[in-house]
């Protein structure tokens, strides 16, 4: 068994693309359910607007890569619009509800054959942004990868890296500034009594909207991130498996909590990706019979055996730490008063 | 809310009412009456109702709110139908009547948080019809509800601090910028710990609202309306399921509003409560109302004595019936 490998992974995905991603649009869910109370089940819906902006704006209109994020951001906010006027007004769930649908109905619906020429249909939309990888700083002639310690990255992760985790700690600076400020209390205010904050004189429909399109648009702006860094947007990267994976990430870290989407993130990342080279070592060893044996368990299946264990990882973190990491007990209690 | 924590609500009351002297916004600590003058608080509108016809829908001298011809149906049932009523400015207005006779349900008619299907309200002379609740309090009225909303986890003092109006940072790019908003945040802070201060919830202000007792959530409720400086406050059962001992400091607290020039308009069950504060009372029964008057008046009123009995069960129950 190489424990190189294995504590290599475990290191290197806990700071990789994916990490960086997964800590971006769970910043954005934060501010819809940890601030504001809104339940969005369909987050991976603005991931697919900003990803989608940003493609179909080189690939349909040929227009610059540069436009296409500001189109992202057009989509994102155009889409939290779409979903707020209509449900905003009525009980929490219907919010839930509708996002997990348009999520899904976005999803097939640029995956559908008539959509080829603007979305690419299944194929998706490739090699849209060498316009951010001519900017590349890392990207010198003769030195295409990076080694830090014991871990090496290519100069193209690289430098997504550097700004992916700028923008993040810029959105955890504007989370933190927000939720501090009176804006952020009159947040909080509608998460916990919608009606005390309508007497209080606070519209409480602007200020969800407000929320939806901020949160959503950060969700965005990781989506776009995302598809960059591997020069393809391809829809069914866009299932709704990926909403529940950020919820994951940010009940990890815990819900209303500043830092905690992006240490949820490293550690979903670190914890998943340390398990599947820990998993595909074990199989390489003696014991591989032994596996197959009892558990049936080969290098075909394992991917979906770390699920399982992730799961029920969940499961026991749910048991014994239910406000997450950072997370106070003491709040959650006053739930169920 | 634990026998324990009432015991603390009422521990309070000893040495809680001296600062109830202080006027809103004043800085903490000047008051100093004793107990005895929280008897004798002023009501600088004694007498005024000394002319007024006690007949549903009567005019009063200065009518600060004005209802007339409000319905309110849910499916079949009419739950509201309040021909006319107006509220004397400055005064103790209670709002009575049988369980289901509607008052919650009017009360919602009057803040906006439910619209009528018919009828006008009128807030100082000008119509609030179909204007949103949220914009209400800008005009002057606040309301408190009968299942009380504390804000759980929220602190004691930012609950308080939510109330304030005319707070900049409350809009979004205005909140990325602290120098725009720490002024006023400032002296909103210093009014909140004044008002707390005069609610005896000094100590308490750091603390999440959901840690809070039933008594105590009241309390915090009605000093956190107060923080909109309003003109007319509207209260929802503001004594429901709160001790006897707390009862009289809530009193207290409310008839200190009307000497500040505040209105009052309450719902309420206990008519030893009503009698005890209230300068008018407004009855109603079956969505209707039946009966206007002094406490006094009202207490001796038959058909206010039957909408509570039930002995007009089967029938529309009207003032004038009884005449």
């Amino acid at each position: 068994m190489n424990w190189d490998i294995i504590l290599t992974q475990f290191f290197s995905q806990s700071i990789g693309v994916n990490a960086m991603v997964f800590a971006m649009a769970a910043i954005g869910l934060n501010i819809h359910f940890g601030y504001t109370g809104l339940l969005n089940f369909g987050h991976v819906g603005f991931m697919a607007a900003g990803a989608y902006g940003v493609g179909m704006t080189v690939f349909w209109l040929d227009q610059s890569f540069w436009l296409g994020l500001v189109v992202g951001v057009l989509f994102c906010v155009a889409l939290a619009l779409l979903l707020g006027v209509p449900t905003l007004r009525l009980r929490s769930d219907y919010l839930g509800i509708t996002t997990i649908a348009a999520s899904e109905a976005l999803r097939i619906f640029v995956r559908w054959r008539g959509n080829r020429e603007r979305t690419g249909a299944s194929e998706g939309i490739n090699d849209f942004a060498d316009d951010f990888f001519a900017l590349n700083i890392f990207d010198k002639p003769g030195n295409q990868s990076y080694r830090f310690f014991f871990f090496e990255y290519r100069a193209q992760d690289l430098w997504m890296m550097v700004v992916g985790w700028s923008l993040v700690l810029l959105f955890v600076l504007l989370n933190w500034q927000l939720v501090r400020s009176p804006w952020g209390r009159v947040l909080k205010s509608i998460r916990e009594d919608e009606d005390a904050a309508r007497a209080l004189g606070k519209n409480a429909y602007s200020y969800k909207m407000q929320a939806l399109v901020l949160g959503g648009v950060i969700g965005g702006v990781a989506g776009m991130m995302q598809v960059i860094a591997k020069q393809s947007v391809q829809p069914d990267t866009f299932n709704p498996v990926i909403t529940f994976l950020i919820w994951t990430v940010l009940i990890i870290g815990g819900v209303g909590k500043v830092w905690s989407p992006v240490a949820g993130s490293i550690i979903y990342w670190a914890l998943i990706s340390g398990l599947i080279t820990f998993m595909r070592e074990l199989i390489g060893t003696d014991l591989s019979d032994t596996l197959e044996t009892w558990l049936n368990l080969s290098i075909l299946n394992v991917d979906q055996l770390r699920f399982v264990i992730f799961g029920f990882t969940l499961m026991m973190l749910m048991w014994f730490r239910p406000q997450g990491i950072f997370g106070s007990r003491e709040e959650m209690a006053l739930d169920d008063r | 809310m634990t026998d324990n924590s009432d015991s603390t609500d009422s521990a309070e009351l000893e040495q809680g009412d001296s600062s109830s002297g202080i006027v809103l916004g004043a800085t903490a600590g000047g008051g100093g009456a004793g107990s005895a003058e929280m008897v004798n608080i002023p009501n600088p509108i004694e007498g005024i109702f000394d002319n007024v016809d006690p007949t549903p829908g009567s005019k009063k001298p200065d009518e600060i709110l004005v209802a007339k011809n409000v319905v309110r149906r849910f499916g079949g049932l009419t739950a509201v139908d309040v021909a006319e009523v107006r509220i004397q400015r400055g005064a103790i207005t209670a709002l009575i009547g049988p369980n289901g006779a509607g008052k919650t349900t009017f009360f919602n008619l009057l803040t906006g948080f439910d619209a009528p299907d018919e009828g006008h309200v009128e807030l100082n002379g000008t119509s609030i019809d179909g204007v949103a609740s949220h914009k209400l309090a800008a005009r002057g009225m606040v309301r408190t509800f009968q299942l009380t909303k504390a804000l759980s986890k929220l602190t004691v003092l930012d609950n308080m601090k939510l109330g304030a109006k005319d707070q900049p940072g409350e809009k979004f790019l205005t909140a990325l910028f602290t120098p725009a908003w720490r002024g006023r945040e400032n002296k909103v802070e210093a009014q909140a710990r004044a008002l707390l201060d005069r609610f005896n919830m000094t100590h308490m202000a750091d603390e999440f609202a959901g840690t809070l007792s039933g008594g105590q959530r009241k309390l915090v409720e009605m000093a956190r309306a107060l923080m909109t400086e309003p003109e007319l406050v509207m209260l929802d059962e503001p004594m429901a399921g709160v001790n006897p001992a707390l009862t009289q400091s809530l009193l207290g607290h409310v008839k200190q509003l009307r000497a500040e020039g505040r209105t009052v308009i309450f719902v309420e069950h206990d008519m030893d409560v009503v009698r005890d504060i209230s300068d008018w009372v407004v009855v109603m029964a079956e969505g209707k109302i039946i009966a206007e008057g002094t406490p006094d008046a009202i207490a001796a009123n038959q058909a206010v004595v039957d909408a509570y009995l039930g002995s007009h069960h089967d029938t529309d129950l009207t003032f004038e019936e009884e005449e």
